[in-house]
């Protein structure tokens, strides 16, 4: 079962692999929209990442309400428990 | 306001080089550009022969934006930047064109095919959760033109030609068309292609259009030749920058050529034949000389459609002669995808841009694996690189598609900045 920090890892590594932004920026309290500046085409990209990297299913109603990496990183801890 | 429109940049990526300068000097010098394909999904097919582009255009552009655009679109990209730099413009506050006077006309034949194709790969592979949400943008055929219009700041509209083979020089025709109409003072125009994959491979195949010269890949593109069998199937990009004699003037533009008219017509017989008595291709010819305010006597070079097809480049060494009529004789012709390969989409605006650097070089390119020419040709095909005469002359860049397409572009050495 992954950690906090093992997700914020992976989803670190996804948003540069997507978006071009340093891993390191990736951070909990930032915003993927106004912080990272990723739009929302690219914002769906790293959600079907994740849903493949954690194996969880992160439906578009839910996905909306993802609005900083530790929104992610929180939904995707708890659906993998 | 001047109709007069002059070509001030150039930019490409060809299986030749990933710039205009080294696809040059690799073509004067006579260069094969056709290569054995590798994949491993050759194996099956009939042609296993193609004229790759030189440089991955995803080496060059930024990773990240890469991934956003197809192959089609980064070849596009590439070249356009080339042709902006190469017309000493910038970007962003370096850009001195007023961006409502600013359009692109950039064509292409098939479009965004690798990510059509390998997107439903993934569809049916992981379901449609799995799709990318950049498959429409990438895919769409306005997309090159698109991405060019972003990155530089384009307001005064963007377009997208789309007449197969022909779609690069129609781009040309439209750009001269935008700046008369006093709607631009810039256009950027040209073509992009980029299908080398698969399903193209078979289904020109199945038409038997393409080469099966697969044990002499170099030897494969050869218009006029009688051992002909097809064309191949080539890759990239090329990009003029054209504007108005004024707006050139004002900035102190150097002037590479002058785009002095451009002539269209329809086939009206076959959607992918040719007409057999080229009535078409030769107006399109006349045309474009009387577009141009010339007489067949200036023309002294033309850049030939002739794909290396058994139907097609006869018939059009016939439909030139009975435009120019005599003057035909003093015409060197030569057929610049012996060596490129066919690029679709961007073949026109590839060979538009060989025909400014003919006339502002004065040398011919030529034709290679001409070896033994169909009988009855009555033309003079340049087969190793030939001198043009100095003065006032002009040339002519042929470009026919599947549809009927044939568009014919007139460049002459007017306005040209000296060394």
């Amino acid at each position: 079962m992954a950690t906090t920090d093992e997700i914020l890892s992976a989803m670190g590594e996804i948003v540069n692999e997507v978006a071009g932004i340093p891993v390191e920026d990736v951070t909990l309290d930032k915003s993927f929209t106004d912080d990272l500046d990723i739009d929302s085409l690219s914002m769906v990209e790293i959600i079907y990442a994740a849903e493949e990297k954690f194996g969880v299913s992160i439906p578009d109603e839910e996905s909306k309400n993802l609005k900083t990496v530790g929104d992610a990183v929180a939904y995707i801890e708890r659906a993998s428990n | 306001m001047s109709s007069t429109v002059v070509v001030t940049g150039f930019g490409a990526t060809t299986p030749l080089g990933g710039d205009a300068a080294t696809t040059w000097d690799r073509l004067v010098t006579g260069t094969p550009g056709v290569h054995a394909l590798t994949y491993d999904w050759v194996a099956e097919l009939p042609t296993r022969i193609a004229a790759e582009a030189a440089v991955d255009p995803a080496t060059i552009i930024e990773r990240v934006d890469a991934r956003k655009m197809d192959r089609s679109t980064q070849l596009g990209l590439v070249a356009a930047l080339a042709a902006w730099r190469h017309a000493g413009l910038g970007l962003g506050e370096d850009n001195p064109v007023d961006p409502r006077r600013l359009a692109v006309s950039i064509g292409t034949g098939i479009g965004g095919l690798h990510t059509l194709l390998g997107q439903w790969d993934i569809q049916k592979e992981k379901g449609h959760r799995r799709v990318s949400p950049f498959t429409i943008p990438k895919l769409m055929a306005n997309a090159p033109a698109a991405t060019v219009g972003l990155r530089l700041g384009a307001r005064a509209g963007i377009h997208t030609p789309v007449s197969a083979c022909a779609s690069g020089n129609e781009a040309l025709a439209q750009g001269l068309d935008l700046i008369r109409l006093g709607r631009a003072d810039v256009v950027v125009a040209g073509g992009a292609e980029g299908v080398i994959h698969p399903l193209p491979l078979a289904a020109f195949g199945q038409m038997q259009a393409l080469s099966r010269r697969n044990d002499e890949p170099e030897r494969a593109s050869r218009p006029w030749d009688v051992d002909r069998d097809g064309f191949v199937l080539g890759e990239g990009a090329a990009v003029l920058v054209l504007e108005s004699l004024e707006h050139a003037r004002a900035r102190g533009a150097r002037i590479w050529a002058t785009l002095a008219g451009a002539g269209t017509t329809s086939d009206a017989y076959d959607m992918v034949a040719p007409d057999p008595s080229g009535q078409g291709q030769a107006e399109a010819v006349r045309l474009a000389v009387a577009d141009a305010e010339l007489a067949p006597g200036d023309i002294r070079h033309v850049n030939a459609h002739a794909t290396s097809t058994p139907a097609g480049d006869g018939t059009e060494a016939h439909s030139v002669r009975a435009a120019l009529g005599d003057a035909t004789d003093e015409v060197v012709f030569t057929g610049t995808k012996s060596q490129t390969g066919h690029l679709l989409g961007a073949a026109g605006a590839m060979e538009s841009m060989f025909t400014v650097l003919a006339l502002r070089n004065r040398v011919v390119p030529p034709t290679i694996n001409l070896e033994h020419p169909e009988e009855g040709l009555d033309i003079d095909i340049a087969t190793t690189a030939r001198p043009l005469p100095g003065g006032d002359i002009a040339a002519i860049n042929n470009s026919f598609g599947f549809g009927g397409h044939n568009v014919a572009i007139a460049f002459t050495t007017d306005n040209i900045t000296e060394d």
